[in-house]
């Protein structure tokens, strides 16, 4: 496998000089996309994303066209886009919004129209004060340009946009804490059933939730049709898709890949890509898909970066998001600091996750700086099944979301794959990387 | 308690609350807007903004204090974050945030003496090609070194990255230009339809029990 041919879809726009500006949005296409779809019933739209087969590219890779035919009928829907990317290490979300609202934009009126909503929000973590500003500043154009608001380029559409900054935290991107923090209250996530704002969304009202990266490919399928995105990519990865490359690689950055066409070797080693791990060094693991998602070993670079076989393989594509680590990396440090994360972020609703982050970290903590017990990796597991029962893929859930079932990932991981690296911590009284 | 937020803060408030359909979704964006004039959250803004969106101050502080972003305590004019996350942890972040926590004297949370400077350890930014990664007041100034970091804070502190960095507080200074264009009744008709929506959802449910 390598590279392929496949056309850059979301990224197209964003090498170019003022890729934020309207003027030069409208000079490479922007808008088109709207205009065409505008032409068409609402249905028909629906339609290409359907036989698109766009999965959603937040994390959880739901059927995006699946999601909108879920949205049930009554006289106030609602449509939110979620950006509040805040999964370590996946910062793709950060380039579109700062380098191409207007795709962004275009996306979501697209979105509108097919899902005839009343008012669509766009939702960006507040640590992104760019991409706010260039966000409101596109909105702001688009308006001006008569792409939103009433009665769109004369189509009888009618929709208001509205750009949303969030205050910092990471439990908002899932998708019912981000609601209710959009309500304007604490960011819990809502207890699952219902399972699908769909159903019961924003103040209520039936509402679809979709990711920037899943907007941002609409202006595209809808101007060369769902079928050709379909023809991209293998089986139920269809398109393109961004991944997010950090850690220990010569090239760290956002790379538009054919979905399944490439694999995590390609990434990692590819000149063009990746160019190979830092400093002549060997790869010990790496982490396929945020740090919600277990680690993979050298012996599965291999595998496609498509989200059924990275699925059966045990781990998951989640946010696009793949960090390397180099054979100078300490197992430990590393699954104690994404431990740590866990604990900050838990928002607290339930006790396995409230707490059991917590004594996680500060068992992973002691470990790592050299007080740790031989018995605590028992305990460390232990506690590891009391959070996510079984310690399977995908994991059991004891929690109202899915942060409490994350928190395992790491640390069993690291204890699976890298055994001898906690007894000699324990051993030795301390990290024996220093 | 009104009267502290400025003529031109409060102007801003009822036009943000006007582009939700229900009024405490401005929450948030108003406890934006108080930071921008404030530095931080004071209690008479959070009693205002509560008069503003229709809940009680316990309501704002209750959820302003589960977001990272918004102060119930006065912060430096510069808050300086360093992540340290995975990726920035493989790139010397851990190292980075105790180089501050010298340079400036201060732990993380601490404000330095001159009240130009709070420290911060951020959670994972997004930035992760530039690691470790800063931000100054949200605003990414890229990876650093520890001699980079020393330089990037004697500019804030001689003032002069102040226009690209506004002080700590303001968030977004672009505006948004004009209020909602859809249809100027529809916003009425909304709010009806939700209005009869619950009461429709509350009579089904007291029907069952």
């Amino acid at each position: 496998m390598a590279v392929t041919e496949a056309p850059r879809i979301v990224t197209a726009r964003i090498d170019q000089p003022d890729s934020h500006t309207l003027e030069r949005a409208l000079a490479t296409g922007a808008y088109q996309a709207l205009r065409k779809a505008l032409a068409m019933t609402p249905e028909a739209v629906a339609a290409e994303v359907d036989a698109a087969s766009l999965l959603g590219r937040g994390g959880a890779g739901f059927p995006a066209g699946r999601k909108w035919a879920m949205l049930r009928s009554s006289p106030v829907t609602y449509l939110v886009v979620n950006g509040d990317e805040s999964e370590p290490a996946t910062f793709k979300d950060h380039l579109l919004v700062e380098r191409d609202p207007h795709q962004l934009i275009e996306g979501v009126l697209i979105a509108a129209y097919a899902l005839q909503v009343s008012r669509a929000f766009i939702f960006l973590r507040g640590e992104f004060a760019l991409g706010l500003e260039r966000v409101q500043a596109a909105l702001n154009e688009a308006y001006g340009y008569g792409a939103v608001g009433a009665d769109i380029f004369g189509s009888g559409f009618s929709v208001d946009i509205v750009v949303h900054p969030g205050a910092g935290a990471y439990i908002c991107g899932e998708e019912t804490a981000l609601l209710e923090s959009l309500e304007g209250k604490r960011g819990f996530p809502r207890i699952k059933p219902p399972f699908f704002p769909a159903a019961i969304g924003l103040y209520g009202e039936p509402t679809v939730v979709n990711n920037v990266e899943t907007m941002s490919n609409l202006p595209w399928i809808v101007t060369h049709g769902g079928a050709a995105f379909a023809a991209l990519g293998e089986g139920r990865s269809t398109g393109t898709r961004l991944f997010a490359l950090a850690g220990h690689v010569r090239n760290p950055g956002v790379y538009e890949l054919e979905m399944a066409k490439t694999t995590f070797a390609d990434l990692i080693h590819a000149p063009v890509l990746g160019g190979g791990v830092r400093h002549g060094r060997e790869l010990k693991a790496f982490i396929p898909g945020g740090v919600s998602a277990p680690w993979f070993g050298p012996d599965q670079v291999d595998l496609p970066l498509g989200q059924d076989e990275v699925g059966a393989a045990g781990s998951m594509l989640g946010s696009g998001s793949v960090v390397v680590m180099d054979d100078h990396t300490c197992a430990v440090r590393a699954s104690w600091r994404i431990t740590k994360f866990f604990s900050r972020e838990s928002c607290g609703q339930c006790t396995p996750c409230r707490e059991g982050s917590g004594w996680l970290e500060r068992i992973m903590e002691r470990i790592e700086t050299g007080r740790g017990r031989s018995e605590d990796l028992d305990l460390l597991l232990d506690a590891c099944d009391n959070i996510a029962p079984g310690l399977t893929w995908p994991p059991q859930q004891t929690t109202i979301c899915v942060l409490g079932p994350s928190i395992p990932s790491s640390i069993h991981s690291a204890i699976v794959m890298f055994r001898d690296e906690f007894l000699t911590h324990v051993k030795e009284g301390g990290c024996p990387y220093g | 308690m009104s009267g502290h937020l400025n003529p031109d803060v409060l102007d801003r408030a009822r036009q943000l609350i006007s582009l939700y359909p229900e009024p405490r979704s401005a929450l948030v964006p108003l406890c934006h807007l108080a930071q921008e004039q404030d530095g931080w959250l004071r209690p008479e803004a959070m009693a205002e903004i509560a008069e503003l969106v229709g809940v009680t101050p316990a309501e704002v502080q209750g959820t302003a204090s589960f977001y990272d972003m918004l102060h119930l305590e006065p912060v430096g004019t510069y808050l300086v974050s360093i992540c340290t996350n995975i990726a920035c942890m493989l790139d010397g972040g851990l190292e980075l945030l105790e180089h501050a926590e010298e340079h400036l004297g201060v732990g993380v949370g601490g404000t330095t003496e001159d009240g130009m400077i709070t420290l911060e350890e951020a959670e994972c930014l997004a930035d992760c090609d530039r690691a470790p990664c800063v931000q100054v007041n949200h605003r990414y100034v890229g990876s650093q070194t520890a001699e980079s970091f020393d330089a990037l804070i004697e500019d804030l502190r001689a003032g002069r990255r102040s226009d690209e960095i506004p002080s700590h507080g303001t968030l977004i200074r672009v505006r948004r230009d004009g209020g909602l264009r859809a249809d100027p009744e529809q916003v009425a008709r909304e709010r009806a339809a939700m209005a009869e929506a619950k009461a429709r959802r509350a009579a089904d449910q007291g029907g069952g029990s």
